[in-house]
This record gives C-alpha cells, sequence and structure tokens, in this order.
C-alpha cells in the first residue's frame, strides 16, 4: 500500500488525523482506518499541518466530534468535508 | 522479530530485597532544599555518586509530609540505587528517611547540618561516600528474568501521532509483557478526563475501578473546581498538544490511555509513590500530568524503568530511572531525533503493525535493563521533581 495521507482510528469517527507534513489544499487524500485497514479517498479544503484533524464529512455547530469511535467533544463551529477541525471550531463539552 | 518473554533475560543487579535494579546508582539524597548544597559538594567530591537536588523539605505536615518522607524514602529503596547518602539540616527527619531506606537492606548513612556545619557534614559524607562507592562498583551483574522488571509508562507533548503510534506501542508491551509477571504502572489522573468510564471498566476488579474513581473526583471537586479561574482548556490540552493538532481534553485522554492496551486490567489504585503490594501487574497511580513530577513519584514506588511516548517532543529524564523515549511523529524524528530512543513513524506510513512497534519497545527495554544508556541519560537530563500537595506551614 502506498503511504496514506491520513489515518482514521475508527469507522464510527467523523475525523482522521493528517500524517503527512506540508499537506496542501485541494490534494486528494489516501484515508486509512487503522481498525480494519479499509481505504478511501478525500480531497483537502485547506493547508492541514501534520498531526490536524480533517472532517471526514460536513460538520455543523453542536455536531459531536467522534474520534476512537468515542466522544471527544463537539463543534462550535461549521467544518466542510475536507476542512480543517480544531480549536476554532470544536471544544471539549466538560470545561 | 518476535520476542520470546518468557525465557528472556537481562544482565541486573540483584539487591538485598530480591528487587532486580537495571542502574547502579550512590545517590546522596538531601532531605530538604537547604541540604542540596551539602550533597552537591559531596558528589563533586566522589565521582560515580550523584545528588538528587529538590526544592523541598521544610515545615511540610501532615499528607503533604508523608508524601515527602514516602517519596525520599522510595527514591533511596529503588533498586536502581545501590546504595545512598542522605543528607538533612536536623538529624531527626534525617533519621526517618535512612530508616525508612534501610529497610531494603542496602546500605544507608545520614549526615546532619546543625552544630556541624556544611564543611564537616561533606567531610564525613565525603568519606563514606566513597567507601560506599568502592562496594558498588564492585557489585556484579547477574542474569535475572525480564519478568522480574517494574516497568512504568506516562506519555509527555501529546498529539494526534501519539494516540496512533507511540501509546498503543507501550499498550503493546503491557498486553504481552503483564502476563509473564512484571509490575506496570500508569498514572496522569487529571489526563483521565473524558475517559475516566473506560479508565473505570479497565479495572481488573470493582474495588480497584471504584478507588480509581474516587482518586480521580477527588482531583476534579478538590483541585480543579477549588483553584480553576478558566474552564482549563488553556492548560490541557497543553499548548504543545494543541500545536500538535490535539483539541479537548476528551481526545487527549482517548491517547493517553492507549498505553495500558488491549487486555490488560489494573489491580489496584495507588496513591502517589505508593509501593504497590497486591503482587504483580498494572497499577494506576494517581498522579500529576506534568512529566517530571509523575516520573519521580513511580520511581519513588519501585519501577526501574520508564516508557515515555512523546509525539511534539518532551526532553525530560529522571535521574535514577531510564526513561525511554518512543516517537511516532516524523517531523519531531526530523527535528529533534537525539531525544528519542524508538522510532515507530513506520505506523503511520503503515510499514510497521503495532505489534511490531511493541516487540521494537520490549527489544529495547531489555537493552536499556542491560545497561545501554538512553537518550535522556546520554544528553544528562535528570529531572527530578518532588510533588507537593499544598503550602507549607
Amino acid at each position: 500500500m502506498s503511504e496514506p495521507h491520513l489515518l482514521v482510528h475508527d469507522k464510527a469517527d467523523n475525523v482522521g488525523v493528517v500524517v503527512v507534513e506540508n499537506l496542501t489544499a485541494g490534494t486528494e487524500m489516501l484515508c486509512v482506518v487503522t481498525e480494519d485497514n479499509s481505504d478511501f479517498k478525500l480531497v483537502t479544503k485547506a493547508d492541514i499541518p501534520i498531526g490536524h484533524k480533517v472532517a471526514l464529512s460536513d460538520l455543523a455547530v453542536g455536531d459531536t466530534v467522534m474520534k476512537y469511535g468515542e466522544d471527544i467533544g463537539k463543534m462550535v463551529g461549521t467544518a466542510e468535508k475536507g476542512g480543517h477541525v480544531h480549536t476554532h471550531n470544536c471544544k471539549t463539552k466538560r470545561w | 522479530m518476535t520476542i520470546d518473554i518468557a525465557n528472556a533475560t537481562v544482565q541486573a543487579w540483584r539487591r538485598e530485597n530480591g528487587r532486580v535494579g537495571v542502574r547502579n546508582h550512590v545517590a546522596i539524597l538531601p532531605v530538604d532544599d537547604i541540604s542540596n548544597a551539602a550533597c552537591e559538594a559531596v558528589a563533586n567530591n566522589v565521582k560515580g555518586t550523584m545528588a538528587l537536588p529538590h526544592a523541598y523539605g521544610r515545615l511540610q505536615f501532615g499528607e503533604d509530609l508523608e508524601l515527602h518522607f514516602r517519596t525520599m524514602i522510595g527514591t533511596g529503596a529503588n533498586p536502581n540505587c545501590a546504595a545512598v547518602i542522605v543528607i538533612g539540616i536536623e538529624p531527626e527527619w534525617t533519621q526517618v528517611i535512612v530508616d525508612g531506606i534501610a529497610a531494603t537492606g542496602k546500605p544507608v548513612a545520614g549526615f546532619s547540618i546543625e552544630q556541624k556545619g556544611d564543611f564537616e557534614t561533606i567531610r564525613q559524607a565525603s568519606w563514606k561516600a566513597k567507601e560506599f562507592v568502592h562496594w558498588a562498583t564492585e557489585l556484579q551483574k547477574e542474569e535475572c528474568p525480564a519478568s522480574d522488571l517494574w516497568i512504568s509508562t506516562k506519555c509527555g507533548e501529546s498529539d494526534t501521532t501519539t494516540g496512533l503510534s507511540s501509546c498503543p506501542a507501550v499498550g503493546n508491551l503491557y498486553d504481552k509483557m503483564l502476563p509473564h509477571g512484571i509490575y506496570g504502572c500508569f498514572g496522569e489522573t487529571s489526563e483521565i478526563t473524558g475517559a475516566e468510564h473506560i479508565c473505570e471498566k479497565r479495572a481488573a476488579n470493582p474495588e480497584a475501578g471504584a478507588k480509581f474513581m474516587k482518586i480521580f473526583k477527588a482531583y476534579q471537586d478538590d483541585v480543579i473546581e477549588q483553584f480553576k479561574t478558566s474552564d482549563l482548556s488553556d492548560s490541557q490540552p497543553t499548548k504543545g498538544n494543541i500545536l500538535g493538532g490535539l483539541t479537548t481534553i476528551e481526545e487527549k485522554a482517548m491517547g493517553n490511555l492507549e498505553k495500558i492496551g488491549r487486555t490488560s486490567t489494573y489491580i489496584d489504585a495507588l496513591g502517589p509513590a505508593e509501593v504497590p503490594e497486591k503482587g504483580a501487574g498494572l497499577y494506576f497511580m494517581d498522579t500529576s500530568s506534568a512529566a517530571a513530577e509523575c516520573v519521580t513519584l513511580m520511581a519513588a514506588a519501585g519501577y526501574v524503568i520508564h516508557t515515555f511516548p512523546t509525539g511534539q517532543g518532551n526532553v525530560i529524564g529522571n535521574p535514577i530511572v531510564p526513561v525511554i523515549k518512543i516517537s511516532g511523529n516524523p517531523r519531531t524524528l526530523r527535528t529533534m531525533s537525539e531525544h528519542v530512543d524508538v522510532d515507530v513513524t513506520g505506523v503511520l506510513r503503515r510499514e510497521m503493525t503495532i505489534d511490531q512497534a511493541g516487540d521494537a519497545l520490549i527489544d529495547m527495554t531489555i537493552r536499556t535493563a542491560n545497561g545501554r544508556l538512553t537518550a535522556a541519560e546520554a544528553l544528562g537530563h535528570r529531572e527530578f521533581v518532588m510533588t507537593k500537595l499544598y503550602r507549607s506551614a
């Protein structure tokens, strides 16, 4: 398999993690789900740094963000499919 | 590469109490902050010794004083120390620590400064330290089962790559080695926030799960609720975590818990620096998530090797316990590889499985137990940081 651009922990997740440096907007990413090694393609909508998250579907304010198959917080802004999900649009439900 | 853990051995020191040490330090331990100078002078006089200066030890009381004594005694009692010199300002607390360490059967001697001064204390302690060094350096290593190792873990400067690669590598080590009789330890009470329900379920028995939840809730109620000025999003995740792509404490907590693997369960929840007493297996310990404090507490509980996943590149070490760094972040390996012992970047490229990453870490753990200096040891990282519970009297 060629090197993936994005890894997704679990099939239930709606975000994945960029695992390459210098990823630019418009790149057609190879995305791999680590749970079962399945893969799919997704086009980035922004330049996204290594380690940062990408929305796998359109996310609206109030949506629960799923990673590891678990609830890791809520959207406080929007992200389109292929867009950047981070502290500007996602927040803990705890604090 | 498949490692036969059941038959794996290491060349290490079997101490008087039967525990296995992987280093052979002669430690010069200050009871209190004002005895640091004398300890450092002794360590300067006598090569092959090491002073462990720290910031506290005066006018502490109650639970905080008990933790101070427990950490001091546990550090000296750690099997990685062959012999210990204890120096304090006055004789009584010095003797408490000497007696605690002496229970292991190892050589220990105490000195106090009052009515003597630094010069005379340093003179007396240096003679004893030199005697200990000659004795310790003639101790021979022997073949010991790898299953006699006590291996702790804590991650630092985590990012999303730690949850994908380096933390699961530690989890894989535990899943493979705990069944053979090692002791394990994880902690970081505040960093389990958001995954506490998952952590509770990983207890081997309901008592351990209830004990963990009590510790977890106590920290939330007694510390966070009492002292917070914001919602903690500025501290957890840390600024480094956020640069690395971690957004929420729940996300960080899920990555953190990857360190206890898929099948491992913890048999007890310990207080800070508390020695495990329920036999071989995995333990949770109530610790800060700050790296140096956490590793110091686990070392004081008797753990002799520490595994440390990092994403963005935490550089921590410990004076008496080798800290093995594991990273899967290719940028960190490109920019600061001098700090990394085990490179698991192949996991992100899908060239290395978690099983292989775990084997690479087990291999490095055995090599470290056999004497290979870790990156942190070679670079002189000796962060020894006492945990303080509240203001002194």
